[in-house]
């Protein structure tokens, strides 16, 4: 029981960066990697202003606004020098990998002995229900928001520009500025999944962004071949799928290392579950629209 | 209305592939004026149409837009005065919106797009009513996302999100190209009865002669890049379509 609860948990965690991803993925049609290196920047703010006694909100606010500035350098590289995405992305993330470094001076900071989001608001006698009932609040405040923001006219504006960039410009709306707000957005909410990871393992390691952005991906696609084998219009509802998929794959991760493999094959692991997740539908023949 | 100014453009160049598409073309369009605009491909005429939309920034001249200077403007700042339906039905539309989406988003073409949620009962009921008038049957599909319609849908359904907003010039280019000969026929009449209700400035481009002769109050034929013909409403009413076909011999 505990174990599925932790596997929810973390998936819960990291959904932040799903709903991320989302945006950047479906919503703009823009592959943007930056998010490994902005999931450690994120846990790497956590743990300087956790250990510096900032309160949690000022820690979410910067911790927020460090995954904001990631993602407008990938932005400003991608729009303004015309440089791919992709690219662009693998500029910024090895760039905050160094960064990321330095501001934490060295490649482990534990964080056992401080106030965290999870301990902070606890309700129940049981730290793992505290840590689920936590998880899950902040997840669901995180997609309303987003949810609402989506919905309204600049959200509209910005659905479309990953859509039809000609239709955006010629109704009045600047496809540049999208993308540089909509990878802001999206490397914040990763950020925040930093924040919320950090806390919930009670440390901060250089290396915890390795590879994420592949956990990222593999979430967001099974969310979204749950949305599209429901046949989900609602934004609201799509956001919650993809939550969905975060948790589900991390769900299966801990099935297979509950087999006994090898925690150093996980990243293969985690590789070859997306590789499959990817390809299976291509080798049936359906293929994604 | 709009006025273009000795406008020249010239792709690539100095290279060996240089090209001029327009050259030195003065152009005054006034308010109420259905111009078509015909020529043969590589004439300029889809390159005059972008100059106008600000898609493509000319290399020398000048373009006022009710008398403003609008020369250095890009394609989403000139959104203010222009709306545009494409060749591709798919240019004019977010396909994975629904149709109520992409009618928002038309009706805030002239301005900024905010964080609120701006699709309430009465924007609803007032697109409802706009669609019903295209006599499709769309009315009630209004949640349906705009890509799962027709080529022919598309585009009526675009014409009419051009008139969401204030428009001064509505620029057309080739919006029945892509369509079979019935579709083409239903968008060119919401086209023709759009312009009519709101008296707009238009600019259409057609290869169809047949088009070209039934639309419009003033011809004009380009031809390497510059102007070959420009007639006014009597001339254009008295031409005939033969004339026209031996234009292009």
């Amino acid at each position: 029981m505990i174990f599925y609860l932790t596997a929810l948990i973390l998936g819960l965690c990291l959904s932040a960066m799903g709903l991320g991803i989302f945006i950047t993925m479906k919503i703009f049609r823009i592959p943007d990697i930056t998010t490994d290196g902005s999931y450690t920047l994120g846990a790497v703010v956590t743990a300087l202003l956790l250990t510096r006694g900032w309160p949690l909100p000022a820690i979410i606010v910067a911790t927020m606004a460090a995954g904001a500035v990631a993602g407008i350098l990938t932005g400003l590289v991608h729009t303004r020098l015309k440089i791919d995405a992709l690219l662009a992305g693998i500029l910024v993330m090895t760039g905050l990998y160094s960064v990321n470094l330095s501001l934490l001076g060295r490649s482990n900071v534990p964080l056992l002995d401080v106030t965290s989001v999870f301990t902070a608001l606890s309700i129940f006698g049981e730290p793992v229900l505290n840590e689920l009932w936590v998880g899950l609040l902040f997840l669901s405040v995180l997609a309303s928001l987003l949810a609402f923001l989506l919905r309204t006219d600049f959200g509209l504006a910005m659905r479309a520009t990953g859509n039809s960039e000609s239709m955006t410009r010629a109704l009045g709306i600047n496809n540049d500025h999208m993308k540089i707000i909509g990878l802001a957005i999206a490397n914040a909410l990763t950020a925040l999944a930093g924040f919320l990871v950090a806390q919930y393992q009670r440390f901060t390691d250089i290396n915890m962004g390795i590879g994420i952005v592949l956990v990222g991906l593999g979430s967001v696609l099974i969310g979204d071949a749950l949305i599209g084998w429901l046949g989900i219009r609602s934004i609201w509802l799509q956001l919650v799928f993809v939550m969905v998929g975060c948790i589900l794959f991390q769900m299966v991760l801990a099935v297979t290392l509950s087999l006994g493999i090898d925690p150093a094959l996980l990243k293969l692991i985690t590789s070859l579950f997306v590789l499959a997740i990817v390809g299976i539908p291509r080798l049936l023949g359906r293929h994604a629209p | 209305m709009i006025e273009l100014r000795h406008i020249t453009k010239v792709f690539n160049r100095g290279q060996v592939n240089e090209v001029t598409a327009l050259q030195d073309i003065n152009l005054s369009i006034a308010e109420g004026e259905f111009i078509v605009l015909i020529g043969s491909n590589g004439s300029g005429k889809t390159t005059l149409l972008n100059v106008m939309a600000g898609a493509i920034l000319p290399s020398e001249g000048r373009i006022l837009m009710k008398g403003e200077d609008v020369t250095q403007l890009p394609e989403h700042k000139r959104s203010r005065w222009v709306a545009r339906v494409f060749q591709n039905p798919l240019g004019g539309t977010a396909p994975d919106l629904s149709i109520l989406d992409n009618f928002r988003l038309a009706a805030l073409r002239t301005r900024p797009k905010r964080l609120a949620i701006g699709i309430n009962a009465a924007f609803k009921a007032t697109v409802r009513d706009k669609i019903a008038g295209l006599g499709l049957g769309l009315e009630n599909k209004l949640q349906q996302p705009i890509g799962s319609l027709s080529g022919g849908q598309r585009q009526a359904l675009t014409l009419l999100m051009s008139v969401m907003d204030h428009t001064d010039l509505l620029l057309l280019d080739e919006p029945t190209a892509a369509l079979d000969p019935k579709s083409a026929e239903v968008v060119m009449q919401t086209a023709e009865r759009i312009i009519q209700e709101y008296r707009l400035t238009t600019v259409l481009i057609t290869h169809n002669l047949q088009d070209a002769h039934r639309f419009g109050n003033r011809l004009i034929q380009m031809a390497g890049g510059k102007i070959a013909r420009d007639l006014d409403a009597a001339a254009k009413t008295r031409l005939r379509v033969e004339e026209m076909y031996a234009w292009f011999g």
